[in-house]
Order: structure tokens, then C-alpha cells, then sequence
């Protein structure tokens, strides 16, 4: 009575399965996943960042037979994991500065080469912060020498670290510390902002892809297929923050999840500057549903709705699953 | 072998020598010609498998060697001036994390005025960032300290600046010694980083360390430098043993045996120096000269040894502090603490401003006379300063003072209106 | 190596700082009842028989769905899945076919000759058993199990009960009901037929019986008084379908019939007439499709093979073959009432369905036996009658008359009689909260469409008494099973262990489930929130 077992329970959108071969499983469902990230590291209760930093470095170690080192910038995910004196770090790990992730993974890849140690990745990860922004820079001259690095950014849309201040990744009419929801227009100004996954592939890069900690399969399907490519690569990882969202700690997935399903941050691959492979949207919801449950857009609710504002966003997402033909 | 070549190219054929593993560069004069030729160099072969990484800032530069020397790579940059200062976050990261890169300093002016020509405002800004800071007199010099400054930089797990005057140095032919790869081989054995990216040995490298040990963390920095003191003339030592000539060390004391006065400088102005000594002394005048090699560590001890006969003390930098004068002076001051000596200073050679030998003879005639101001400024035009501060007075919106001053010096464009 | 001081640090470190200190609620596996479960009057543990099944474990799944109901074959096939109308599932696309997988492991565990597991060891007790219908079946069955000896005494000739006699063919084929009574006779029962029980008291007084179960069938067609100028045929459909089944004569209807009842008999009777080669069938009940006792797809499923419903009539009078009948409104109560209009068919012969009564006059005179309401026997929680060790259940007893019921009754009643004659009183133990959809995150879960069951050609349907359903085969029903979404119990998906920031969830290998590492569990909730099956529950931490 053997047969092909395809899980129809809950399919592939849980992490893993009692029922599903070993090699079918999520790094993260198996008992010897790296915790490359582990236990007793000070991130807040329902960190997106935590959880979306082992999710990649796991599945990173695993495709690179454990033989990786990962750079990090300064931000929340270096010093919730590394106060003196003790790391929760399980992967040979260097932390430089705020702004310098990218060339110092550089560094660490020219010295790979030089010794000829063909057998070690390299990983460098940093906030939105640290790659948008004061990395920016660095970041792009790594994309543009195409130096054999995986870059990840994980994203929470602002300077979480600091006390939640906008970062060039902050989204419209989001409040922040210096975006206060004052004002004729309060929360971040529409028409900011930058797009980094766009202008990595502007790079001409070999990969480029976006993920979320709310799909897991496919965050780690993508993670495997960079660090099986060579050159320069980037993966922008979605990552809620329930101190600077002002969300329930339990929702983070879920916001993760509408933030996908509602078309504001859609998760595509690209290939040397093309879109290559959208994740269509399985429930599409309106992005008032992802909106309402996260102060830091209680003021499109209160007092009254601002339904001009709301038509703004469901724009944007509308526009993103039009260019991206996330329902097809 | 014994070479007509500029200074710059017999930095970068030394540096090859060192056999480095990884090498960034960006452009900035002067330091420029050196990564030119080194680039040259990897291109064919020349350095082994060494990776040549052409980066977008200093910062990068920096970050990247960082990066390389964490993962065990034996890591150079050079840069310059404003290049510096970009990277400047860098720079004290790299000594904190006790990275052991050394660095080539063409020394330049700071700006704003924007300015290329040689002074020590740039590697003195970062006199304190955790790095060794060495001067080189002469290109040969510079050729040697680079060999020694690996060995140092690997020996105590430390950065190393080799500073070396823009142009005056960088951009001279002259006939240098450049060594043969035996003998620096012999004296410099392969990195052995004592702590290092190991996918077999797991670390955590750069963890953030909060008040109850940061304290701890800069002593320990600073025990480092203490250690240099003793290391640097060891290692000079050798060097010469192995080489056959002198280098390096902490001071350099010429003609100091009984003299009353000790002019004290960095890098290639104390060839002038010297020979405005010589000068004096066949004049009569009981003067010497200690150049300072090591800047950091400081040599208080073998600078308090090699001035405590002198009467008076005449500090000659290219350097200073706005509102409080040399910076040099300073450090030389707390080896004489205890003393009553006499300290002079002489801010000379901003932006490149010639040292002639007249105006040193002149000063120093001064300063053996106690009749100099502290500090003194070597060829100041006071005429072209009190018509300036006039004019600002007048006048809030007086215009750019550098242009104006180079318009009053007849050296661009007409009078200033 | 040699570390710098502070600014290098060893792996793994932080193993040392406990944050579940941070913690302020914490999260608990729990198993919490799915709605099949608690919807089943047979008590089956329907979610665990179905997690054994999407293993591909189907004698696993076989033998915990025996801990509760001896008869998957026949329950597949006639229950009326209260548990489908419960499941979860239906909320988020359709109910999983619960009952056509308990089908297939019927058919499989019959093709494989799987056996019960061997009873316990001799108790040494006695009980006999009234009726050898579902409910008495099942508590034989159960009893045995427990290591009674137990003697079924049955009025008729053959073992089944209303199985047999009220369940036509095309909906349970007689081979799947022989073999699955067999199967229970074979653990040592013993059947005694055409042996009606008249004295009860004799015998726990004479027999030394320690407990006797009365579990008979309502065989009794109610009947109602139609003036009649000149008698048509009039028959009752209990005593056609009986007739039918035990092959004396086929009945003969004639062309025409009219069959009198709303109820799920009058539907069976109305189709059983259409197989017979009545050319027309036709229901005529007094209320509308929205009140009738009989399940609606089996409305639909007689109406699809033919037969005609006439809602909202009564008959009035028959003459010969002319029936006058009324037509009815139904006013705000549910209630029919009369309009004062008349119409009339033509048939050859009216089969009354109104309802069965249950013939308990040899229950009568028994000391502290009450008939309670409706002419059922009056008993408590446990099944016991106000006779002590006489135990009542199926539809003797007050409770919707189905063959899963009973089977559930005879459940119970061995678990109350095995107490009893232990001196004790059986309790149940106490349920766990119902697993609700809102505990669900259906999310998890992927779109996957109930599957079909063949069906048999209409015009077989009308002509012949072919089972109309078929079964699953292996990889369909084995599709179904997972399309469970396994509501309040843990079925090992691993989203607590991968969701967790923290790590601390420890996963214990397959089949061991996890646990919480409350050393570092801060609290978060996000284990608790994206467990797609409600398994676990944030309590308040206490101080």
C-alpha cells in the first residue's frame, strides 16, 4: 500500500510534515536544522527579524554543508545576538560596522579566494537601515563587482534599533519617531523610499528575490538557489516588528502573511534584471486588513477613516499584483 | 636591488612583496601610484593569488581589508587625506577588532580649502583611532617600515599606518634599495592571525560590550601599544641584521650627544632639518635633531632619555590644532613632564608649503635666542592675514577667504573687490 | 584560538540567558475534542482513526475505529454523518467524507480478514441481550470485549435488527451486514434467533443472568384512521420492506402508489416501490420540504430516481383508487393547517410510513420499570431502567432512532453494565473543549475538494437494488482522510517548532509530538497563533 505522497492536509505551507520524506521537509522541520541563531538572544517576543535570520542562515548553512560565514551590520539582529558575553550566534560570524556590511563580506570572499577555500560561503545581513540606507553604498559596489556574496536584508521597515525612526524602507503614512502622525499628512510621505530589490537588479545581478517569514518554503527554496549560483545575490526578507508596527507579538507571521496577500510586498525572483518566477496571491485581501491591526496606522482609523489615504495604499498594492501579475 | 623609481612604485613593489593576500583600492592623490602599480602587479601574477578589489569609497577600501584580515588574509589599502576620514569609522574599527592591516598614509591636507599637497593633518586626525602610526624620513624608509609594519601589525594583532609625505615622497624618483623577496621572506613568516573565521572552529567575532568591560577592552588595546614600545626597536634590529641597514625604531636622534637644543620632527622633512643642523653646527651652535619614527605607540621614555640634556626643545610639525596649536608638542611635552625645558613649536608646511632651509635656519636661530613666539608659523604672511581679518571686519560677506587670499597673492584671477 | 578579550565570543553563549523569564502568558499543547468526534453518537474517535489513515496505516486506523463501533462496513454506508455536518472543514470548502473512508477501511479490513483484537480475559459474568438489532449487536460486541459472556435472544429469524429490516438494499448490500455481525458472533457471542424474551425477570432469577440488556427494535407501524368508502390496498412500509427482506413474497403494490410520511422510511419505501416496478411513486406528506424528518438528499435522491413528492397534503378520503386530498399551509409554528382545498390522485395502492412505535409491553411489569413519554422505557445517564441490572437502549429509549445511535447505546451500555456488575457506577470521563473553527488557521491548510463517490446509473437506480454508492479506492479515501484538518490535535506539522524566534520549542521526533522549552518560550504567542489545528493554548503565567 506504498504510494507518492502528496500532503493534502495543509499541503506545503506548514513547515514541515510527519508524513513527507525527509528530503521534502523545511530546513526548519528537521531536529538537526543548524539554530544558527539560537536560544537566549534578547530580540523582542515575536521578533520577525529573529525568526526570519535563522530561517535564512539555517537553510544557508544546510546548502552550504555548514561551511559558511555570515557578516552582519550593526542593528537590531547584531545586538540582540551578540551583548558581551554571549552570542547566540552558532556560525562563524563578524560584525564591522553600521554602513560597511557588504564590502567587508567582500573582504572576507577575497580572502576565501586568495587561500584558494573554494569550500566556504559567504552570507552578509542587515537591516533596512544598514542596506537602504547607510549601506547603501557599499551594498551597490558589491552588487557591482558582482563579488560572490549573499546579501539578505531583513526588512522591518524602519530604524527599529534606535527607537523606530524611518528608513528609506519606511512605507507611506506609516508613523514613526521621526514621521510623527501629526500634521496635514501625518505618518511617512507618499512618493518616498526606495525599492532595493529593483535597483539590486538594476545591478545586473545573477539573483535577486524577495521572501517573508510568512512562507517559509519558499523563502528557503530561494536561499538554496542563491547560494547555489555565484556572483552577487540578494534576497529582501520581510520582517514585522511588533515594537515598531505596534502589532501583537502573535501576529507577526500573520501581518507577514497579509502583507503578501494583499499585494504590498510581493515576493518575486529575478535573474540578471528580470522578474523570472512571482509567488501569485492565494487569498487576496484589501490592504486594510493588514493595515488596521498595526498602530503604526491607527491614524488611518482614528478618529475617523482616512478612506483617501487607504485608496492610496490599495493603489500601490493594486499596481504591484498588475505589474507583477500576482493572480494569474 | 638597487632602483631609479619613484617612491610611490618602490612602496608598491615592497608591498608585493609582503606578499599580501588581499589588496582594495580607491583613488586618491597622492597616495594614488601606489595601488596603480600594485594593481599592475596582481594583473601579472606577481603577488601570488593575491585579489586586487577595486571598491566604491574608503570606507569600502577599509571595510573590505576588514573583512579579508578577519578571514585570515594578510590585508592593505592605502589612502589619503579626506579618504582617510571617510573611512574613519573603519579605521577605529579595524583596531578594536585588533585587525592586523596595514595601511599606507600619502600624507595630505585636510580640507576645506580643498588642498593635495603634503601635511600631517590626516593621519594626525586619527593619531588615537588604535592604529601604530609610523613616519618615514626618506622613501627608503618607507620601503623598509612597510616590511616591518606587517610583522608588527601581525606579531600584536594591531593596525598599522605607515604615513609617508605626499609628493615630497610619494612622487620622487630616486635611487632606492628594494628588496630582493629572500630576505623578506626570511623576516616576515606567513599570517598567523590569532584569531581568525574558522568553520571549524566557530567564533563570534565583534560582539557589542557594554560598561562592564568596555574599560577593560581599551586597556587591553592600549597594552598592545605598551608592547610596541619594546617590540618596534626589536624588530628594527633584526631588520637590520637581516637587511643590512637601519630602519624603523621609535626615534632617530642625530647629532644630539651634547646639544642644548633638540629639534623634534616627523617624516621627510627631517632631511632639511638635518641639514640645517649641520649647518648650525659648523656655525657653532650645539643643536641636534630626534626624529620620531613611531607617533603611536609614543616613545616617551626613549624621547625623555634622548632630550634630557637639552636646554630647549623645538617641535617642528606639519600639523595643528586650531585654538590650541602643535599637536605634536603635546606628547612631547608629557616625556619632559618634570622637566623645565623650554618647548617650542613650529607649525610649518601646511597644504604643502615649502620647508625651505633659510626660514628653519632663521627659526631655530630664534628659538636658540628664546626670541619665538609658541607656536610659531613658519613663513606666515601677516600682511596678507591682518588685510583679511580687516576685511571680515568690514565687511560681513567679505567673500571666500582662500580665494581671496590667492587673488591677494596676485596667484588667480584679480584684486578681490 | 586565542580570543580577544570581549570582543570575540565563543558560539552559542547565550544558552545561558534564560528568557522565559520575559514571559507573561505561556503556551500549552493541548488536545482539545474535534466536532466529528463530539458529533458522533457512536462515540468514535473519528480524528484519530483518520490520522492513523493518512499514514497509509489503515489497520491502525481499522482497529481504533473498532475501539467503538464493531461495524465500519455498515456505518459507512448508512449513518447519517452527523460528524460531516460538524466537521470544521465544511466552513472552509466541504466536510471531509468521513463516512466513505470509515467505508473503505470497512471493505479493507474485510478483503485483508483483519480480526477484532482477542477479548480479555473470562470475567466470568453474564449478560444477556435482548434484540440483535445495532445497539444489541454493538453491546455484545463491546461486552465480549471486556471478557463477558454474552447471549443475544432475537424475536426474528435473522440478526441485524432494523439493519436488515428498515435499511433497503441499494443503500446496504446484505453481504457487508452478514459478514460485519459475523465478524462479532465469531468473538464468541452467542446468537439465539427466533427466540422471543417474554420474562426478563427470569431471567437474572432463574438464568442467573448479572445484567440483561433490552435493546428491541420499533417495528411497529403507527397507523391513522382515512374514511374509506371502498378500501383500496393499504399496507405499511415497515412491514414491505421486512417482507421484502425476508423473501417471503414480493409484495405486489401495483402501478400506482402513494406513500404516506415524510420520513426517511417513506423515502426508502417510495424508492424501494420504484425498484418493485411501480410506474409511479408518489410521497404525499403534510408539511413542505423544510419540516420533513427525512434527510434532504434522500428527497432529492428519490426524486432524482423518479418519485414524486406532493408537499403539503393530507389525504383527506380514499375511494377505490381515487384519493382525495387536502392542501396545507404551514403557519408560523411549523404546524400544517388546513385550507379548505381539495385535489386528487389516482393510485392503486397507499403504503403508510407515519412512524414506528416500539412494543414494550413485556417491559411493563417489571418493578421500577417507567414507560416514559412517546411509549419508551424510562432511563438514567448510564442506560439503567429503575430495575437494577436491566439496562434499556436503541429505540427503546428516549433518543433520535438511527442505526448510529444505537450503535453508540450499545457503547455505553456495556461500559455502564460493566461497572454495574463491578458494583460500580460508570462516568464518562470528561471531554476536552471543543476544537472550533476560530481555533483554526485555516491558512495552513491547502484547497482540496471533497472527493466524489461513484455513482450507480440512474436507471439501474430504478430498476435494480445495486448498492448506489461505490467505495473510495485506496488513493481517494486516502485523500480524503487528509484533507482532516485534524481540529485540536496535534498532527505533527512542525509550524510550532519552526515559527518559534526563540528556539524554544523542542521537537521530539516522529510521533512524539513537542515541547515547550520554557527556559527561552518568551511568550511570544506565535506557536499558539500558527498552529493551523488550535493544539495549543496561551494560559496566564502566574507568579
Amino acid at each position: 500500500m506504498t504510494q507518492r505522497i502528496k500532503f493534502y492536509q495543509t499541503g506545503t505551507l506548514t513547515v514541515g510534515n510527519r508524513l513527507l520524506d525527509e528530503d521534502n521537509r523545511t530546513v526548519q522541520g528537521t531536529v538537526d536544522r543548524s539554530n544558527s541563531l539560537t536560544s537566549g538572544h534578547r530580540a523582542c517576543q515575536g521578533c520577525g527579524e529573529a525568526l526570519g535570520a535563522r530561517y535564512v542562515v539555517d537553510a544557508a548553512m544546510r546548502a552550504a554543508g555548514d561551511r559558511l560565514f555570515a557578516v552582519n551590520a550593526t542593528g537590531c539582529l547584531e545586538v540582540f545576538s551578540t551583548p558581551y558575553p554571549e552570542s547566540s550566534w552558532q556560525v562563524p560570524w563578524l560584525h564591522s560596522l553600521f554602513g560597511n556590511a557588504p564590502a567587508v563580506a567582500t573582504g572576507v570572499r577575497a580572502a576565501l579566494r586568495a587561500k584558494g577555500r573554494t569550500d566556504i560561503k559567504v552570507l552578509a545581513q542587515g537591516g533596512d537601515g544598514g542596506t537602504a540606507d547607510i549601506g547603501f553604498g557599499c551594498l551597490s559596489g558589491m552588487f557591482e563587482r558582482n563579488d560572490d556574496v549573499l546579501y539578505v536584508c531583513y526588512d522591518n521597515e524602519a530604524y527599529m534599533n534606535t527607537g523606530v525612526q524611518r528608513s528609506g524602507s519606511t512605507p507611506p503614512a506609516a508613523r514613526t519617531s521621526t514621521t510623527p502622525a501629526a500634521g496635514a499628512a501625518p505618518g511617512n510621505v507618499f512618493g518616498q523610499g526606495k525599492n532595493v530589490p529593483r535597483i539590486a537588479m538594476a545591478h545586473g545581478i545573477p539573483y535577486v528575490a524577495t521572501a517573508s517569514v510568512a512562507d517559509l518554503q519558499d523563502l528557503e527554496a530561494k536561499v538554496t538557489k542563491a547560494m547555489n549560483i555565484d556572483g552577487a545575490r540578494y534576497i529582501h526578507v520581510h520582517v514585522p516588528c511588533p515594537l515598531g508596527w505596534g502589532s501583537a507579538p502573535c501576529d507577526t507571521i500573520k501581518l507577514a502573511r497579509l502583507a503578501i496577500e494583499t499585494g504590498l510586498f510581493p515576493l518575486y525572483e529575478a535573474e540578471y534584471g528580470d522578474v523570472t518566477d512571482v509567488t501569485p496571491i492565494r487569498r487576496r485581501m484589501p490592504v486594510e486588513d493588514y493595515l488596521r491591526p498595526q498602530k503604526r496606522f491607527a491614524h488611518l482609523f482614528r478618529p475617523d477613516l482616512d478612506a483617501e489615504v487607504l485608496a492610496q495604499i490599495q493603489k500601490i498594492a493594486d499596481d504591484n499584483i498588475e505589474k507583477l501579475k500576482l493572480l494569474d | 636591488m638597487l632602483k631609479q623609481i619613484e617612491g610611490s612604485h618602490a612602496i608598491a613593489e615592497t608591498i608585493a612583496l609582503c606578499r599580501p593576500e588581499v589588496i582594495c583600492a580607491y583613488p586618491i592623490t597622492p597616495q594614488t601610484h601606489i595601488v596603480e602599480r600594485l594593481s599592475e602587479l596582481t594583473r601579472t601574477g606577481d603577488i601570488g593569488n593575491c585579489q586586487y578589489i577595486n571598491v566604491e569609497s574608503e570606507f569600502a577600501a577599509l571595510s573590505v581589508a576588514i573583512g579579508a584580515s578577519a578571514a585570515g588574509a594578510r590585508a592593505y589599502t592605502a589612502t589619503s587625506s579626506q579618504g582617510l576620514l571617510f573611512m574613519t569609522e573603519a579605521v577605529y574599527n579595524a583596531a578594536g577588532l585588533g585587525l592586523p592591516i596595514v595601511m599606507t598614509i600619502g600624507n595630505r591636507a585636510i580640507g576645506a580649502p580643498i588642498n593635495i599637497w603634503n601635511d600631517h593633518s590626516d593621519s594626525m586626525a586619527l593619531r588615537d583611532a588604535g592604529w601604530i602610526q609610523f613616519y618615514a624620513e626618506t622613501n627608503q624608509e618607507a620601503v623598509d617600515l612597510h616590511i616591518q609594519a606587517f610583522r608588527l601589525a601581525e606579531r600584536l594583532s594591531v593596525p598599522v599606518m605607515v604615513c609617508v609625505d605626499g609628493f615630497i615622497l610619494t612622487h620622487a624618483y630616486e635611487r632606492i634599495e628594494v628588496p630582493e623577496p629572500e630576505p623578506v621572506d626570511a623576516y616576515l613568516p606567513a599570517f598567523e592571525p590569532v584569531q581568525v573565521l574558522d568553520p571549524d572552529d566557530p567564533v563570534t567575532i565583534g560582539a557589542m560590550v557594554g560598561p562592564e568591560a568596555f574599560t577593560e577592552v581599551r586597556y587591553l588595546a592600549h597594552h598592545k601599544h605598551l608592547q610596541a614600545i619594546d617590540v618596534i626597536p626589536e624588530l628594527s634590529t633584526e631588520f637590520a641584521d637581516v637587511f643590512g641597514r637601519q630602519a624603523g625604531g621609535l626615534i632617530r636622534p642625530y647629532r644630539t650627544e651634547d646639544a642644548e637644543t633638540v629639534v623634534i620632527g616627523l617624516g621627510s622633512v627631517m632631511g632639511t632639518i638635518k641639514e640645517t643642523v649641520d649647518e648650525m653646527r659648523d656655525d657653532g651652535v650645539s643643536i641636534g635633531a630626534v626624529t620620531i619614527v613611531s607617533f603611536r605607540p609614543f616613545p616617551m621614555l626613549a624621547l625623555r632619555v634622548a632630550l634630557e640634556n637639552a636646554k630647549r626643545v623645538i617641535v617642528v610639525e606639519k600639523c595643528f590644532a586650531d585654538g590650541l596649536g602643535g599637536i605634536v608638542v603635546g606628547s612631547v611635552r608629557m616625556a619632559l613632564r618634570g622637566f623645565s625645558t623650554p618647548i617650542y613649536t613650529v607649525i610649518a608646511g601646511l597644504g604643502g608649503r615649502p620647508i625651505t632651509q633659510a626660514s628653519l635656519r632663521q627659526t631655530f636661530g630664534d628659538a636658540v635666542a628664546d626670541k619665538i613666539n609658541d607656536p610659531h608659523f613658519l613663513d606666515l604672511d601677516w600682511a596678507v592675514i591682518d588685510r583679511e581679518l580687516a576685511r571680515g571686519q568690514d565687511k560681513r560677506r567679505s567673500g571666500p577667504i582662500a580665494e581671496n587670499i590667492l587673488r591677494e597673492m596676485g596667484l588667480v584671477g584679480g584684486k578681490p573687490v | 584560538m586565542q580570543k580577544p578579550f570581549a570582543i570575540t565570543l565563543d558560539i552559542g553563549t547565550s544558552l545561558a540567558n534564560h528568557t522565559g523569564s520575559w514571559r507573561t502568558e505561556r503556551p500549552e499543547y493541548v488536545d482539545r475534542l474535534p466536532p466529528c468526534n463530539h458529533a458522533c453518537p457512536a462515540g468514535e474517535n473519528i480524528q484519530a482513526w483518520l490520522y492513523l489513515a493518512e499514514e497509509g496505516d489503515y489497520e491502525g486506523a481499522w482497529r481504533k475505529l473498532m475501539e467503538d463501533n464493531p461495524m465500519p462496513g455498515v456505518m459507512g454506508r448508512v449513518c447519517y454523518h452527523p460528524c460531516e455536518s460538524a466537521c470544521n472543514r465544511g466552513q472552509l470548502d466541504e466536510a471531509v467524507g468521513i463516512h466513505a473512508i470509515e467505508r473503505f477501511l470497512g471493505r479493507t479490513a474485510w478483503e485483508q480478514g483483519w480480526k477484532p483484537d482477542p477479548p480479555a480475559g473470562p470475567s466470568g459474568k453474564t449478560v444477556l441481550v435482548v434484540g440483535a438489532g445495532p445497539s444489541g449487536l454493538s453491546a455484545a460486541y463491546h461486552l465480549t470485549r471486556m471478557g463477558h459472556a454474552v447471549t443475544i435472544r432475537e424475536a426474528g429469524p435473522m440478526a441485524g435488527g432494523m439493519m436488515r429490516f428498515g435499511i433497503p438494499k441499494y443503500r446496504l448490500p446484505r453481504d457487508v451486514l452478514d459478514y460485519e455481525i459475523q465478524r462479532i458472533l465469531d468473538m464468541g457471542v452467542t446468537l439465539e434467533l427466533d427466540t422471543k424474551v417474554e420474562n426478563i425477570e427470569a431471567a437474572f432469577e432463574t438464568e442467573n443472568f448479572d445484567a440483561v440488556f433490552v435493546a428491541v427494535g420499533a417495528h411497529l407501524a403507527k397507523r391513522i384512521d382515512i374514511p374509506a368508502h371502498a378500501a383500496g390496498r393499504i399496507l405499511d412500509a415497515v412491514s414491505v420492506l421486512k417482507d421484502l427482506e425476508t423473501g417471503v413474497e414480493p409484495p405486489q403494490l401495483g402501478r400506482r402508489v402513494i406513500i404516506y410520511g415524510g420520513g426517511n422510511t417513506a423515502m426508502d419505501m417510495a424508492r424501494t416501490a420504484k425498484r418493485l416496478g411501480a410506474e409511479e411513486a408518489m410521497i404525499v406528506y403534510r408539511r413542505s420540504r423544510n419540516e420533513m424528518p427525512a434527510h434532504d438528499f434522500e428527497a432529492t435522491e428519490a426524486e432524482d430516481e423518479g418519485v414524486l413528492i406532493h408537499w403539503l397534503r393530507t389525504i383527506k378520503e380514499i375511494d377505490e383508487s381515487t384519493f382525495t386530498v387536502e392542501k396545507m399551509e404551514v403557519d408560523e409554528n411549523g404546524r400544517p393547517q388546513p385550507t379548505g382545498e381539495f385535489e386528487t390522485l389516482e393510485a392503486d395502492t397507499l403504503v403508510l410510513a407515519l412512524g414506528q412505535n416500539v412494543d414494550t409491553t413485556f417491559m411493563e411489569t417489571i418493578p421500577g420499570v417507567k414507560i416514559a413519554k412517546d411509549g419508551v422505557i424510562d432511563v438514567d445517564e448510564t442506560l439503567m431502567t429503575g430495575y437494577p441490572g436491566l439496562f434499556a437502549g436503541g429505540d427503546m429509549v428516549p433518543a433520535e432512532r438511527t442505526v448510529t445511535v444505537a450503535v453508540g447505546h450499545g457503547k455505553k451500555v456495556a461500559r455502564s453494565i460493566d461497572a454495574y456488575m463491578k458494583g460500580e457506577r460508570y462516568a464518562p470521563p470528561e471531554k476536552h473543549g471543543l476544537a472550533t473553527f476560530e481555533a483554526i488557521n485555516d491558512w495552513y491548510y491547502t484547497d482540496a475538494d471533497k472527493t466524489v463517490q461513484p455513482a450507480l446509473d440512474l436507471i439501474r437506480r430504478q430498476t435494480t437494488f445495486d448498492e448506489i454508492l461505490g467505495g473510495l479506492d485506496e488513493t481517494t479515501a486516502l485523500f480524503e482522510a487528509r484533507r482532516c484538518l485534524s481540529c485540536g490535535n496535534c498532527f505533527e506539522c512542525d509550524n510550532c517548532y519552526g515559527v518559534c524566534p526563540d528556539n524554544a520549542v523542542i521537537k521530539l521526533g516522529a510521533g512524539k509530538r513537542f515541547k515547550f522549552n520554557y527556559d527561552f518560550c518568551k511568550g511570544c504567542g506565535l506557536c499558539a497563533a500558527e498552529c493551523p489545528c488550535g493544539a495549543i493554548e496561551m494560559t496566564p503565567e502566574t507568579i
